[in-house]
């Protein structure tokens, strides 16, 4: 692993380090709430050059670690249809179900492709009309617009050989079942900044007045996530709680409009279940009415599929933020990237990943020898 | 797959009536949707996520990110990621 000192931004690096610990006065916990932000901060050791009294909570922001086990199921199930062409993100492949996972069912002759854009999937309806093509739809509202495009252009085109099978999150109602959750230590949040690339700032002023909370929007690259943590900690510091945009020269107001305009009309709020911390009140979205006939879970009557998650596997502390991965029992032992319990320890954006790759050691055996 | 990543548009064209361009990630070339952003033109700079421009960025912060990618080996990770798809044609056959 390389760290922040040893970049060509080095002394911008250290100035912002430097700012915030002079600023800080007192221990602030502070959520980032993208896998993509938890996955840089490690990576660069960013946690680590911070003044001990700034705690970074890592967040539900990765969307392969959220989906829940029964979806995975479902997939599965799907998957093994042999009139099936399956079509998902190449992470979601190892994700374990309640049984096995997707590789498995490739493995014992499941047509499962992996695609780099939902629009490969609809290509692949187009090319095999005497096949059923289905794509894996998860993601948070950075995904969305892509998602929801590939369902317009298939009923457009009248695909009927295509569907989608849908587990897509929200931020915004994470940030409040988060601080709504008892024993919540989140101070204030990094908000996700390519998810407001798409959606805008527009939904996070009122958030942080309802909970008092500092939300500040918030890029992925080193220099960015420490300009975030220094303007989250001034807020902190002088008693404010505003929404405040500190990646500006991505995310803007109003976000992205024309993608907003399409989501809207092919998705429709819905309950969801989180990985490891449950249902979240319109915290996801579904197909919207005019697009149910595209819904897989309903073409392949999956729906009554319902499943439990290992008790063994602290994936929804580690999400909410009251565990760290290395804190948890299993970490670098029942539970690594080759044998995951967990989501967590599959996606590269997964905070035990992360923890894992990183070579971040087990807290909990003394000496720290649990890992590789 | 969270990741996004900056591209520069090298052509566009239109597509089963969808508005595509031909975008250049640091030496890898792909077909992405730029729907999204109907403005966008030839020599621009954008991010694209899972095939799809979702943002326009000036060129000075597209290099930016694209050298901090490179440097913590984020870049070989996303241009992995942007190969899958020939992959799925490829078994597609």
């Amino acid at each position: 692993m390389k760290h922040l000192t040893e970049y060509r931004d080095a002394e911008q690096a250290r100035r912002l380090v430097a700012e915030i610990a002079r600023v800080v006065t007192r221990p602030w916990a502070i959520m980032e709430v993208c896998g993509g932000q938890t996955h840089s901060i490690i990576r660069n050791g960013i946690d680590q050059v911070l003044p001990p009294e700034v705690e970074l909570i890592h967040g539900p922001g990765c969307p392969v670690c959220v989906t829940p086990l029964e979806v995975i199921d479902r997939a599965l199930a799907i998957a093994a249809d042999p009139r099936v062409i399956f079509c998902s993100f190449g992470d979601m492949l190892r994700v374990p179900g309640s049984r096995e996972n997707l590789f498995a069912v490739k493995g014992r002759g499941g047509d499962i492709r992996v695609v780099y854009s939902p629009l490969d999937a609809v290509k692949l309806a187009r090319q095999h009309p005497d096949r059923e093509v289905v794509f894996l739809a998860i993601g948070f509202e950075t995904t969305a617009p892509a998602n929801a495009m590939a369902v317009k252009l298939a009923k457009q085109e009248g695909l009927r050989n295509f569907s989608m099978l849908v587990s897509h999150v929200l931020v915004p109602p994470a940030i409040e079942a988060i601080m709504r959750s008892p024993g919540n230590r989140v101070q204030a949040f990094l908000a996700a900044g390519h998810v407001c690339s798409v959606m805008g700032t527009w939904q996070y002023p009122p958030l942080a007045e309802q909970f008092r909370v500092p939300i500040v929007i918030t890029g992925f690259e080193p220099l960015d996530l420490l300009d975030g943590i220094r303007r989250t900690v001034l807020q902190l510091e002088h008693g404010r709680h505003e929404a405040e945009n500190a990646y500006a020269r991505v995310v803007n107001e109003r976000g992205n409009e024309p993608a907003q305009a399409v989501i809207n009309e092919v998705f429709t709020p819905h309950d969801r279940a989180w990985r490891g911390i449950g249902t979240i009140p319109d915290s996801g979205w579904s197909l919207s009415a005019a697009y149910r006939g595209f819904d897989a879970e309903e073409r392949f009557a999956v729906a009554g599929i319902t499943t439990t998650e290992s008790p063994l596997c602290k994936s929804g502390e580690v999400l909410k933020g009251t565990l760290k991965p290395n804190q948890c029992p299993a970490y670098g032992k029942e539970c690594t990237p080759r044998r995951p319990l967990g989501a967590t320890m599959v996606s590269g954006e997964g905070a035990c990943a992360a923890y894992y790759n990183a070579g971040r050691f087990l807290e909990i055996a003394s000496g720290g020898s649990g890992t590789p | 797959m969270c990741l996004a990543v900056p591209g520069q548009v090298e052509s566009i064209h239109e597509e089963n009536g969808m508005r595509m361009g031909r975008v250049n990630f640091g030496g890898v070339v792909k077909e992405i949707c730029l729907a999204y952003l109907p403005d966008i033109a030839v020599g621009d700079y954008a991010i694209v996520h899972v095939g799809f421009a979702i943002s326009r960025i000036d060129e000075a912060s597209a290099r930016q990110t694209l050298r901090t990618f490179a440097e913590i080996g984020l870049l070989e990770e996303a241009l992995e990621e942007l190969r899958a798809g020939d992959d799925a044609d490829a078994l597609g056959g």
